[in-house]
């Protein structure tokens, strides 16, 4: 699309870009209409929220309606819906979307150091597609017969015309399909922008960890995302062409769909971790005072992160009796290096540093500490026997749920607390920050130990009821409780928000002195985002400015060089930093 | 924390009521035992009848007795970290995966988590300190030791795997008795045959309605298969609908039950008693009261219990 | 370039040689198709990119020693406000319904589709907003 100039934007200062307000409309017209990047990602990001609140109230509906034997909080068909859609929402249009559509839609160009995402109308397009997904998606709960209701894996034949008969499960499945396209569409975008859009000397060995790790998202969204699309379609004739794609009665494979679905539903996972890992990436270095230890070895992680999880979907099968298991288990196992490297990366950006506590770092090691437990079980998972004994109970669910949001809520609330200053201008509450953390922090546990000790005692996932003679009561109850507190600490949260709305607090251009580009831009950046630019000789450009004396010492191989004389003002291209905008100073985050 | 994981249930705090609620039950049922605690040869091995004549019905207390897991260790029997010990041969074996697996991923977790947190509280940052530490960033043998030993733990764990995998799933060409199941929405169907597959004529099945409901997988609504101690029985499982999932906890197994493929598994069962048994695999709308039970009796009971059913349902029929 | 064609096609070659192994040890179809399609996702752009890197010029981006002066120029077009995305968006959300409630649907939204390519095709050409 920008292959046609409309008018060549040079490198240098855009005209307009001073004016912000002045070009293009305002009020609501503006986020109906804008193709800039900022924009669109603050679009996914409130969206993307709003859905996690959604998907929120559902499970706290659910932890309800479990919490004594025989309940009737809600039907058992309402349970169904709402397990379904808590899933689909959390899954499809919260943790993706947040981390793909939103922070990186946002954070990606300004690392680095380009104006705008490579098709920014087709970013756009992206972010409607979505929304446009989503609400189709919850407005299955107002069709007759409900919102889809099988699952969020939505198995053959469950999901048939015969079983799963109406209007909601045709809008969740297009619903999907046109997240799909919309996911798609942002990782080609993503791919292009950082290949083609890089500021002069960010090689890609010296892009920050967090846009690597979008490279490596999109790339898989680009594998997974038509496998899953075209499965969608396959349903769809199934329910309405009179094909027999996966039914037996006609000599189709119900088990295909599950090769399938895993084949885009694994990926996805790590679709939905890697960018949060890379957040966590970027937080824990800043409050560390270090470079990330380890940048390359953290990169190839993420990369063999990425590609085998292209060969480990049957791990989800284990128990179907129909997949070759040592294959899928040893891949499985495999992922586990890995990811162990990354645990010892950050633990070793952290050592020899100045940790210091802020609500962004806090949500990371919060991040570190549930991830690491996740991971354990997800080893005992990883083994077929293992699996025989706990698949489909609540031994899954709690494994899930402890890398899933350990991952999506700590690691992006961790985000959130670290961009916020950068997207609003404006600095959130620290003591509410962190009441919000600790409440989340032990409602976790709280929530999901009880939940291991329940799967491990027969409990299986997506029961609306139970007898009270299997002696699950006490422990469904301390988990519903963990679940309130989690509530709690989102309203927390919510209310942070509100009071930085209200009472804004004004933050500078870096308030966390740290070390990418975006923060070498003002807060919030204007638009074509970069007015200046400092030169690039390390991964950590900004830091390298404010602390000349510190500079990276230059992790791979060469030492530093000298820098060049800062650039005049009056290049053209990627002009040079001045003094104001990208200083550090401590006194601007107690304001 | 390896002392509230170890610590049984349902011994702590599982008080036991009156014995008469279900006193019009053809056969004696029995509430699964859940994690029997006791002190054996084979510290794997559960005790011999520990959970076996007593009833244990009855709400769970609150977990939290940190002792047990000492005592536990104490008395040379594992710590279970709240699992079944697996009351056939072939959950035992898991077990024993499950028990190795959980060690090493404790032990891993242990030590890294307790890097965390010295590096936390080794290097905060203290009041009025704006040192700018030492930049490094970065320790080639350090990274590949890191590597390696992520590697060798798995290669390990994989090796575990691979043997247990294949002592589960062997079929023994001899069973001592065939089961058939039939999963269906939302009930199940035991048809019985014997070692060369010939039906016997003893069919068992769900006759409970689907209610909003849930009752125990003991009542006698919900069916009831009955297994010999000590012999091999093969489950041969399939389903004409939609996806279910064949799973007994207390036997540490799980299948899925699919229309188009029939799976096949052994159950060697090595303790008598009553345990519940339910759909995993989320089938629509009653999938929570798709349930069943399995009793273990010795072997010549199981003779007898088989004529009985024998004469009884050709009566019927 | 260099580092990007390689990153590809690491990726094409990893899912290349798991779809040999895995249709060797399995002779399952589905899986070693789309393996297979991951092969060659990674393999295309790759071997563009490596095809171009023997090529062209280092980039600015691509030169450690670059300095701004060497990536001035021309970056990009970058129009700041579009309203076709939004109109194309609710035309494909139209399309999908159709096949949840009915063609009728669809008749709305091919035309809004319609109307929104040419929007954005004149766009383009007058150069809109930027």
């Amino acid at each position: 699309m920008t292959a046609i100039a409309e008018q060549p934007l040079t490198g240098g200062i855009p005209p307009h870009a001073r004016a912000e307000h002045a070009h293009g409309p305002t009020g609501l017209m503006k986020w109906i209409t804008s193709t800039d990047h900022k924009v669109i990602g603050k679009s996914y990001l409130i969206t993307s929220f709003v859905f996690f609140c959604m998907a929120g109230i559902m499970a706290m509906l659910m932890r309800t309606q479990l919490a004594a034997p025989d309940n009737t909080v809600v039907s058992q068909h309402a349970y169904n819906e709402l397990f379904t859609m808590h899933g689909s929402l959390m899954l499809y249009l919260f943790a993706g979307p947040f981390a793909f559509g939103g922070l990186a839609n946002y954070i990606v160009p300004l690392q680095i150091g380009a104006p705008d995402m490579a098709f920014p109308r087709l970013n756009a397009l992206s972010y409607w597609l979505y929304l446009g997904g989503g609400l189709t998606m919850v407005s299955g709960f107002l069709v007759v017969g409900g919102a889809a209701d099988f699952g969020w894996v939505a198995y053959a034949p469950l999901s048939d015309a015969v079983n799963s008969p109406g209007a909601g499960a045709d809008m969740w499945i297009m619903a999907l399909v046109l997240t799909g396209f919309s996911a798609i569409f942002t990782g080609v975008n993503i791919v292009t922008t950082v290949f083609y859009l890089r500021a002069p000397g960010m090689t890609m060995f010296r892009v920050p960890i967090f846009t690597w790790n979008m490279v490596v998202t999109a790339i898989l969204i680009l594998i997974a995302f038509p496998v899953l699309t075209s499965a969608l379609v396959m349903l769809w004739c199934d329910r309405h062409l009179g094909t027999h794609i996966f039914e037996v009665s006609g000599g189709g494979v119900p088990v295909l769909w599950q090769n399938l679905f895993w084949f885009f539903g694994h990926p996805e996972v790590y679709i939905l971790a890697l960018p949060f890992f890379g957040i966590v990436t970027e937080v824990i270095p800043v409050f560390s005072k270090k470079p990330v230890f380890g940048y390359r070895t953290m990169i190839f992680a993420t990369i063999a992160i990425g590609a085998l999880s292209t060969s480990v979907w049957a791990h989800h099968m284990f128990t179907t009796g129909t997949v070759l298991l040592p294959f899928f288990s040893l891949m499985t196992y495999l992922i586990a290096v890995p990811t162990g490297i990354k645990f010892f990366n950050w633990i070793g950006t952290m050592w020899q540093g100045r940790i210091e506590f802020t609500t962004a770092m806090l949500f990371s090691i919060g991040f570190l500490v549930v991830f690491l437990f996740g991971g354990v079980t997800g080893i005992i998972l990883a083994s077929p026997p293992l699996d025989f004994a706990t698949h489909d109970t609540y031994f899954v669910v709690a494994h899930f749920h402890e890398v899933l949001f350990g991952s999506a809520v700590f690691g992006g609330f961790s985000g959130i607390y670290y961009w916020y200053p950068k997207i609003t201008g404006r600095m959130m509450h620290e003591g509410l920050g962190k009441t919000s953390f600790w409440l989340m922090f032990v409602g976790f546990w709280v929530t999901f130990m009880p939940q291991y000790l329940l799967g491990l005692h027969g409990m299986p996932r997506r029961i609306a009821e139970y007898p009270s003679v299997n002696g699950w009561t006490g422990l469904n109850q301390i988990s519903t409780a963990g679940a309130y507190m989690l509530f709690l600490s989102v309203f927390v949260m919510v209310v942070n928000f509100a009071i930085s709305w209200l009472h804004p607090v004004p933050a500078s251009a870096n308030p966390w002195d740290a070390h990418t580009l975006e923060w070498a831009t003002t807060s919030p950046p204007p638009h074509h985002n970069f007015e200046r630019l400092p030169p690039v000789r390390s991964e950590r450009p900004v830091w390298d400015l404010n602390h000349p004396e510190h500079r990276t010492l230059t992790a791979h191989g060469a030492t530093p060089r000298p820098e060049p004389a800062l650039v005049g003002q009056g290049a053209v291209g990627h002009g040079a930093v001045g003094q104001g905008a990208a200083t550090f100073d401590p006194e601007d985050r107690d304001r | 924390m390896v002392g509230f994981l170890a610590t049984p249930l349902a011994n702590v705090g599982g008080v036991t009521p009156s014995a008469g609620s279900e006193p019009t039950s053809p056969v004696p049922r029995q509430d699964a035992p859940l994690g029997p605690l006791g002190l054996t040869g084979d510290p794997f091995r559960p005790a011999p009848s520990a959970g076996r004549s007593r009833r244990r019905v009855g709400r769970l207390g609150v977990p939290l007795v940190l002792g047990g897991g000492a005592l536990l260790l104490g008395g040379c029997n594992v710590p279970t970290f709240g699992a079944f010990r697996g009351s056939t041969v072939q959950g035992h074996d898991e077990f024993k995966l499950w028990f190795g697996t959980t060690v090493a991923g404790l032990v891993v977790a242990a030590i890294v988590w307790g890097l965390i947190f010295w590096s936390l509280a080794r290097y905060r940052k203290r009041r009025g300190d704006n040192s700018i530490p030492r930049q490094f960033s970065t320790n080639h043998i350090l990274e590949v030791v890191y590597t390696t030993i992520p590697v060798i733990i798995v290669a390990v764990l994989f090796y575990f795997t691979v043997v247990t995998e294949n002592e589960i799933d062997a079929v023994s060409s001899h069973p001592a008795e065939i089961v058939h199941v039939l999963a269906y929405r939302w009930g199940w169907r035991f048809t019985y045959a014997d070692s060369s597959n010939r039906p016997q004529g003893v069919v068992i099945q769900t006759t409970a309605e689907p209610s909003y409901y849930a009752r125990a997988a003991t009542s006698k609504e919900y069916p009831q298969m009955v297994l010999p101690e000590g012999e091999t029985v093969r489950i041969v499982l399939t389903t004409n609908d939609v996806i279910h999932g064949f799973y007994v906890p207390a036997f540490n197994f799980s299948r899925y039950a699919q229309s188009g493929v029939t799976n096949r598994f052994d159950f060697t069962p090595t303790e008598l008693g009553v345990f519940r048994g339910q759909c995993t695999q989320y089938c629509g709308l009653y999938h929570a009261e798709m349930l069943f039970s399995v009793r273990v009796v010795s072997a010549t009971s199981f003779r007898s219990w088989l004529s009985a059913e024998q004469t009884t349902q050709a009566a019927a029929s | 370039m260099r580092v990007e064609a390689i990153f590809l096609l690491v990726i094409s070659v990893f899912c290349g040689t798991v779809a040999v192994c895995y249709w060797m040890f399995s002779g399952e179809q589905s899986g070693t198709v789309m393996l297979a399609g991951g092969c060659l996702l990674g393999l295309l752009p790759g071997g563009y990119y490596l095809w171009w890197s023997r090529r062209m010029d280092r980039r600015a981006e691509d030169d450690p020693e670059a300095t701004l002066e060497d990536g001035a120029g021309v970056i990009g077009a970058f129009p700041s406000s579009s309203v076709w995305p939004f109109v194309l968006g609710v035309g494909f959300a139209l399309i999908a319904l159709a096949f949840v409630f009915g063609v009728w649907t669809a008749a709305v939204g091919l035309s809004v589709v319609f109307s929104a390519v040419i929007g954005v095709i004149l766009e383009s050409r007058r150069g809109g907003v930027v």
